[in-house]
């Protein structure tokens, strides 16, 4: 698994790149005219804080909130660029925000936060789903930070679903809290990008430990807690199982 | 089915959310308002807007209600020059997001000139941006603050179908009905207006621009207060058609001028919406972990 190999940079950012052209362009198919020239405006080039600030509040006033087009040709492209992305569920308003959050990342780190600090619940699930469009530059490892301490599940789920950055880029130690929190918060461990692939001893560990504790409880075990468990890692028995 | 809107879910408990959706409350509006202490910084209030944007409006989703805000510098704090001065920089940025639905509750308390000045100040914000306006009257010598608010809505050319004046009662009710204005009402359970009282008012006046809120906080207050009066003014004679009004329909032409506020966000929620967890909608949890979320109400009174 690569975890922020240096030496990839160049072709990640052309990735990003490629990645952020193909959701423009999806994005300006599935709205009409007048929305897709606001757009244009809004993902110009620019330095201004407060234009980015408006733009990133203002887009779903814009563009309506009906989902980006059916598109299996871009969905499968979107994958090809970066492996585990899938923006094919997004809203259109979603979508832009990805993008003016990225045009926010390119300034500076600053200015991405600065729309994170005064973010509403749908501008956070729109920031963290933008994570993989960033670029290598930044560290958004804070950013990430306060995203998985949240207790608002779209929130939560916009980090943990369909999205391939946390797998890319977190250590093992915070990557096994991510799903941890997602079993604890009762939300699917489908679709987490990664998760055969980042699958560890602790983590073996600390599920079959949470799977105690919810028995202790006489709670229920989450079927796909087991989806993060290795078998070579299971000294407990799973259910169904003779001790 | 009911709108509350003026509510202030930040001080109140889940048990409260329940108890709402359980009595028919569809949608409510959490007004920025005084958290019973000072804040000292800007910062804080920063946060305390972000707050009720954010969490508490996924708070709410979880019991099925829709949750809206409305932002403002509110009269007391008005009175701390350096904060009020940051306050308004900053409340712009907010003053535009999503499900904000006016600028409010502003207003006086004690009638002196700083809070003129601000009062004055986020009337003009108002008119700029085309938000409703909440109009928080003051407790004390309320009659002629009462007059001096809508005089002064009056001398910045507000256009009074956009001007909700709230915490009225049987002194205040003529000049705020007879302006032309919304006259809302906080039903609590000892100041302010008493349900039976309230119910004697719709008798009286009728239901046309009149709407009835909780203001539940941080006090002895009650957050059925929508619902609860809205039976009593049944079982007193009161039309349905005026307690429609003036529990829930009033409230929606008033706010819904904003924009942010549709009868369809709660009739017919759109896709993208179930995916920010509205009534606990599922779709994007792979439909793998059971549905147990016992605190969720998924059935309401109708």
């Amino acid at each position: 698994m690569a975890i922020g190999n240096a030496g990839d940079e160049p072709s990640k950012q052309g990735a990003i790149q490629a990645a952020r052209a193909l959701l423009g362009d999806w994005l300006q198919a599935s709205i009409g005219a007048e929305a897709g020239a606001w757009l244009a405006e809004a993902l110009a080039p620019t330095e201004d804080r407060q234009a980015i600030d408006l733009a990133f509040g203002l887009a779903p006033r814009r563009l309506g909130k009906r989902s980006l087009s059916d598109d299996a040709e871009r969905r499968a492209h979107a994958a090809a660029l970066l492996p585990g992305w899938d923006p094919s569920l997004w809203a259109v308003d979603e979508a832009a925000r990805v993008l003016i959050a990225a045009q926010a990342a390119d300034v500076d780190g600053a200015t991405l936060d600065r729309l994170a600090r005064h973010a509403d619940i749908a501008e956070q699930v729109a920031l963290y789903r933008g994570l993989p469009l960033y670029g290598p530059q930044l560290d958004l490892h804070d950013l990430l930070g306060r995203g998985l301490r949240t207790h608002a599940t779209p929130v939560f789920q916009a980090i943990a679903h369909r999205n391939p950055w946390p797998a890319a880029h977190l250590d093992e130690h915070r990557w096994n809290h991510l799903v941890l929190k997602a079993l604890f918060m009762e939300i699917s461990l489908t679709p987490l990008i990664g998760l055969q692939a980042r699958a560890n001893p602790a983590l073996s560990r600390m599920a079959q430990d949470y799977a105690d504790e919810r028995r202790a409880a006489g709670r229920q075990v989450p079927d796909d807690l087991w989806h993060c468990v290795r078998p070579e890692d299971t000294p407990h028995t799973r259910p169904g199982q003779a001790a | 089915m009911f709108i509350d809107p003026h509510a202030h879910m930040i001080s109140r408990t889940t048990d409260d959310y329940q108890a709402m959706a359980e009595a028919g409350i569809v949608a409510l509006i959490e007004p920025a308002f005084w958290q019973g202490q000072p804040r000292t910084h800007v910062a804080t209030y920063e946060d305390y807007l972000a707050a009720i944007m954010g969490f508490e409006r996924f708070r709410a989703s979880q019991f099925g209600i829709r949750h809206y805000c409305t932002v403002g510098l509110n009269s007391k704090e008005a009175n701390d020059e350096a904060l009020a001065e940051a306050v308004m920089e900053i409340l712009p940025r907010f003053a535009l997001k999503e499900g904000v639905v006016a600028i409010g509750e502003i207003g006086y308390d004690e009638q002196t000139e700083l809070e003129d000045r601000y009062f004055r100040a986020q009337l003009e914000l108002a008119k700029r941006i085309e938000l409703p306006i909440l109009v928080h009257t003051p407790h004390r010598d309320k009659k002629k603050g009462t007059d001096r608010s809508l005089a002064v809505c009056a001398e910045h050319g507000i256009d009074r179908s956009m001007v909700i004046v709230d915490h009225n009662n049987e002194e205040t009710i003529d000049a705020v009905l007879d302006g032309g204005y919304w006259a809302a009402f906080s039903v609590y359970p000892t100041t302010k207006m008493g349900k039976a009282r309230m119910v004697s008012l719709m008798k009286q006046y009728g239901a046309e621009r009149v709407i009835v809120n909780s203001a539940c906080d941080w006090g002895i207050s009650e957050p059925l207060a929508v619902a609860k009066t809205a039976a009593l003014a049944l079982e007193s004679g009161v039309s349905p058609e005026a307690v429609h009004l003036a529990c829930y329909a009033n409230a929606l032409a008033a706010y819904g001028q904003s924009g942010q506020m549709h009868e369809s966000d709660w009739l017919e929620p759109l896709a993208i919406d179930q995916r920010q967890d509205f009534e606990g909608n599922s779709i994007l949890r792979g439909g793998a972990e059971p549905e147990v979320r016992t605190r969720k109400v998924q059935q309401r009174a109708a």
